[in-house]
C-alpha cells in the first residue's frame, strides 16, 4: 500500500485533490440482475477503469448511502468490504440523509487533502428495489411529526410557500421537469428516458402532492456512483484530464425550529458562501459554467438558484423561465437530467458531484456543456437541513 | 502533521433501560459536560461529527433528532458516520489535520433497550446467504471463542478471569453498568457463559478534540493523538482466521503503536474471548494495564462503546495515570473491523 505511516508527514498546507476516475451504473427501477455487492462493484470498476488504476492502487474506501432501512441491511459496509476491495484497508461509512453522496465525497477528499492517504475510492449507492423507500421514510415515531407519506409530502408545503413568496406562476415547475427529462435523453446512465416527453404531458400528469405533479417528481432508482480521488502526484499520472477540487463544504441546521426558513435555509446559503470563498468565486452567476443541483421535485431548481446565490431572492423562477438553465443556456442546470431523472437516493448527491467533475473534464458526452471550466455539485438532505457542495475546475487550484 | 489532542470526555451512566428518556435527552448531558469542561460554546466548535445507527433507533434519519440537541444554529459544519463514534472521531481528526478547523465535538449514542440487540445485529450480515439464518452476535462470538479454545490459545477458566478482572476494575467506574464481582453464570452459547458476554444497555459519549496550542489552552494535560488508523477484514467468517486479528495488528502498526511500549490499553472487546485475540494482535504484554475502566464487559452501549475507549484512555492521560495509551474500537461480527489510536501525554 502506498500510504505513508500516520506520523511521518512533514508537508504543511492542504494537498490539492483531483478526480481521476468516475464510474456509475446504468440506473433503473430494479436491478434484478445484480446483488447489492454486484451493483457497487460495477460502479467502482468503472471508476478504476477510467483512472486506469487497479484495486491495489486504492489506499482507503469511503462509502455512503441513505438510511439502512432502504435495503433492510444494517451497516452494509461490513458486508461490502470484499466487493469493494477494501479487505486490509480502511473503510468508512458516511450517512447524512439525502446529502450523503456529497458528504461522502468530501470525507474522502479530506483523507487526500490531509495527506493521510494518497488515493481514495469513494462510492455511494442505493438499491431501492430491495425494499420500499416510502415505508423506510414513514416509520411512526411517537411525539414527532411524521414525514407525511414520503418526502413529497414534507416538501410540497415549502414549494407552495416559495410560490407565494416569490410570486411565481404555477407553470415554472413543469418547465424544469421538461428540461431535465429532455437532458436525461442525452445521458446513457440516466434512469428515465422518456423519448416522447412534451411540456403538455408534464402538465397533464396527475397531481401527487399539490403543487408537485407526478412528472415533477424523482423516480426510485437502483444505482451506484464511484470516484477515485488522488493527490497531485496521482493526478500527474492520470491518463485523462483530472477535475480539480477548488472548494468543498458541509453545513447543517436543526430540522424544525421557529426561525427556520424552509424555502431558503441558512445552512444552504452558508455552505455555498464557504465553497465560493475557498474557490475564489465572487460572482457565481458569471464564473460558474455548469451546475449539478439536487432537485428531487422540480420547483427546487428556482428555489436553490436563489439559495446558492445565482439569483436574487424571488428571482430564481425568472432565471428558469428565461431558459438560462437549459443545456444551451448560459447557466446550464442539471445537464445530466438530474435527480428528477435518476434517484438512487444515497448516490444522488455523489452523482451531482461526479457529473460536475465530468463537465470540467470535458467528458460528459452528449450532455457536455461547451467549454465548461468550473462546475458546482450540490446536495441536500433531511428536512432541508444538511447541505454539501463542491466546486471543481479544469485547472488546478492556485495558491 | 498537526498535533491534535482529546481535551474533554464525558459519558452517561450506562443502564439496562432508559425508557424515561429519548436519545436526545440521553446525549444532552454529555454534550453539556464536555463543553463545560472546555468552556467552549457550540458556536466555538469548528467541526461536529457523530456516530449512531438507524437500526438501533428503529427509524430512518434518527441522527437528525440528536443534531437538534447540539443546537446547530447558526448552521454548523457537521457530519455523521453510521458507525461507532470512534470512526466519527477519526473523521474529525482528519478534518482537523486539513487545517479547516481547530476544534471538534464528537459524540455517539445507542439505545439497545427498545428491541432485541442480538436480533438487530444479525441484520449486519450478508443479506442473501447469512442474514436469513439469523445467527446472532453471541452465537458468532461463541464460534470465535471455541476456535480459540481449540487452538489452545485460552480456556474457560482464563476467560472467566478476564471477566472477573474487568468487572472488578469497573467497581471504580461510576458509569459502568456491571461493576464489581459477578458470577460467571450459565452457558449462554457454549463455550460462552453469561459472564463472558457484555451487558445490553443504553448510553452516550462525547469528546472534544483540539489542535496545537488550542488544546493546551483548553486542557492542562491534553491526550495527544500520535497516530490513528483503522482496517477492515473480509465479512465472511469462513475466510477468516477467527483466532487472529490481522486488521487490528495493521491498524496498530499504522498508528505507530509498536514504535514504543504503551502502559495502558482500552480495548473494545465485548466478549472475554476477544480480549485474548486483541492482546495477541496488539502485542500487549502482562505489564500493560488493560481496560482499567472495566471495558465493554462492564458497559457496552452499541455505537458508543468504541468512542468511550478513546475517551477513557484520554482521561487516564489527563489524570496523569498514563503517559502512552492505546485505544481500540471494533465493529462487525468477530472483530471484522478495528480502529487503533495511540495517545500520549507530555512529560509532567
Amino acid at each position: 500500500m502506498s500510504n505513508q505511516p500516520a506520523n511521518n508527514r512533514g508537508a504543511t498546507g492542504k494537498e490539492p485533490v483531483a478526480v481521476v476516475g468516475i464510474g456509475q451504473t446504468h440506473h433503473v427501477a430494479a436491478r434484478h440482475d445484480v446483488s447489492i455487492a454486484g451493483l457497487v462493484r460495477e460502479a467502482a470498476q468503472r471508476a478504476l477503469s477510467d483512472a486506469e488504476l487497479t484495486w491495489a492502487d486504492i489506499d482507503a474506501v469511503v462509502i455512503g448511502k441513505a438510511p439502512d432501512f432502504f435495503e433492510g441491511l444494517m451497516m452494509p459496509e461490513l458486508y461490502l468490504a470484499d466487493a469493494l476491495g477494501a479487505v486490509g484497508k480502511p473503510m468508512m461509512r458516511v450517512h447524512t440523509a439525502g446529502s450523503v453522496g456529497g458528504s461522502t465525497t468530501l470525507v474522502a477528499s479530506n483523507l487526500v487533502a490531509s495527506r493521510v492517504h494518497r488515493t481514495v475510492l469513494t462510492l455511494a449507492f442505493e438499491k431501492q428495489s430491495e425494499s420500499n423507500a416510502m415505508w423506510g421514510l414513514s416509520l411512526p415515531v411517537p411525539f414527532q411529526q411524521p414525514l407525511l407519506a414520503g418526502a413529497g409530502g414534507f416538501f410540497a408545503p415549502h414549494v407552495r410557500a416559495y410560490m407565494r413568496r416569490a410570486g411565481a406562476p404555477d407553470t415554472v415547475g413543469s418547465l424544469v421537469a421538461y428540461k431535465d427529462r429532455r437532458n436525461a435523453l442525452k445521458n446513457p446512465y440516466a434512469h428515465l428516458h422518456e423519448k416522447d416527453i412534451t411540456l403538455e404531458k408534464v402538465q397533464a400528469s396527475p397531481m401527487l402532492w399539490d403543487p408537485v405533479r407526478y412528472s415533477e417528481t424523482c423516480p426510485s432508482s437502483d444505482g451506484a456512483c464511484a470516484m477515485v480521488l488522488t493527490d497531485r502526484a496521482g493526478a500527474a499520472r492520470s491518463p485523462r484530464p483530472p477535475a480539480w477540487m477548488h472548494g468543498g463544504a458541509m453545513r447543517s441546521e436543526p430540522t424544525l425550529f421557529a426561525g427556520k426558513d424552509f424555502v431558503s435555509p441558512q445552512a444552504g446559503k452558508d455552505c455555498a458562501a464557504d465553497v465560493y470563498r475557498q474557490a475564489g468565486i465572487t460572482d457565481p452567476r458569471r464564473e460558474i459554467d455548469a451546475v449539478e443541483m439536487y432537485v428531487p421535485f422540480s420547483w427546487y431548481e428556482p428555489m436553490w438558484l436563489e439559495n446558492l446565490g445565482f439569483a436574487a431572492e424571488g428571482e430564481g423562477w425568472k432565471l428558469t423561465e428565461s431558459g438560462a438553465t437549459e443545456l444551451d443556456g448560459d447557466l446550464p442546470v442539471n445537464p445530466s437530467g438530474g435527480v428528477l431523472s435518476t434517484n438512487p437516493i444515497g448516490a444522488s448527491g455523489m452523482i451531482r458531484f461526479a457529473e460536475a467533475a465530468l463537465q470540467v473534464r470535458g467528458a460528459a458526452g452528449e450532455h457536455q456543456v461547451d467549454g465548461a471550466r468550473k462546475a458546482l455539485g450540490h446536495a441536500y438532505g433531511g428536512g432541508s437541513q444538511f447541505f454539501s457542495m463542491w466546486l471543481v475546475g479544469a485547472e488546478p487550484p492556485t495558491g | 502533521m498537526r498535533d491534535i489532542a482529546i481535551v474533554a470526555f464525558a459519558q452517561s451512566d450506562h443502564l439496562r433501560r432508559t425508557d424515561e428518556c429519548s436519545e436526545v435527552e440521553m446525549v444532552m448531558p454529555v454534550l453539556h459536560s464536555v463543553l463545560a469542561q472546555t468552556g467552549l460554546k457550540t458556536s466555538d466548535i469548528g467541526f461536529t461529527c457523530s456516530g449512531s445507527s438507524d437500526y438501533l433507533a428503529g427509524r430512518a434519519f434518527s441522527f437528525t433528532m440528536t443534531l437538534d440537541g447540539v443546537g446547530a444554529w447558526p448552521p454548523i459544519s457537521e457530519s455523521h458516520v453510521e458507525m461507532d463514534g470512534a470512526w466519527a472521531l477519526y473523521e474529525a481528526w482528519v478534518k482537523l489535520l486539513t487545517g479547516e478547523a481547530d476544534t471538534a465535538l464528537v459524540y455517539s449514542y445507542g439505545k439497545s433497550s427498545p428491541g432485541s440487540v442480538r436480533d438487530v445485529l444479525t441484520r449486519q450480515l450478508d443479506p442473501y446467504y447469512v442474514a436469513p439464518l439469523w445467527p446472532d452476535s453471541v452465537a458468532l462470538a461463541a464460534l470465535q471463542a471455541q476456535a480459540l479454545i481449540d487452538a489452545g490459545e485460552t480456556d474457560e477458566p482464563a476467560l472467566a478471569g478476564v471477566a472477573t478482572r474487568s468487572r472488578g476494575d469497573a467497581a471504580d467506574n461510576p458509569h459502568a453498568q456491571l461493576p464489581g464481582a459477578r458470577p460467571q453464570g450459565d452457558y449462554l452459547v457454549r463455550p460462552l457463559r453469561t459472564g463472558d458476554c457484555p451487558p445490553i444497555g443504553d448510553g452516550a459519549v462525547a469528546v472534544v478534540l483540539a489542535a496545537g496550542d488550542r488544546a493546551r489552552d483548553l486542557c492542562e494535560r491534553p491526550a495527544w493523538i500520535r497516530g490513528m488508523d483503522h482496517r477492515i477484514e473480509a465479512h465472511s467468517l469462513g475466510v477468516r482466521d477467527l483466532t487472529d486479528s490481522p486488521s487490528a495488528r495493521l491498524a496498530a502498526e499504522r498508528a505507530g503503536a509498536f514504535e514504543r511500549p504503551v502502559d495502558t490499553a482500552e480495548l473494545h472487546a465485548p466478549f472475554t474471548s476477544q480480549e485474548v485475540v486483541l492482546r495477541k494482535a496488539l502485542r500487549l504484554g502482562d505489564d500493560v494495564r488493560v481496560n482499567p475502566s472495566g471495558g465493554a464487559l462492564a458497559a457496552n452501549p452499541v455505537m458508543a462503546a468504541g468512542l468511550i475507549r478513546l475517551g477513557e484512555a484520554a482521561a487516564r492521560i489527563q489524570r496523569g495515570e498514563s503517559d502512552r495509551a492505546l485505544a481500540h474500537a471494533t465493529s462487525g461480527p468477530c472483530l471484522q473491523q478495528n480502529l487503533v489510536a495511540v495517545l500520549e501525554g507530555e512529560a509532567q
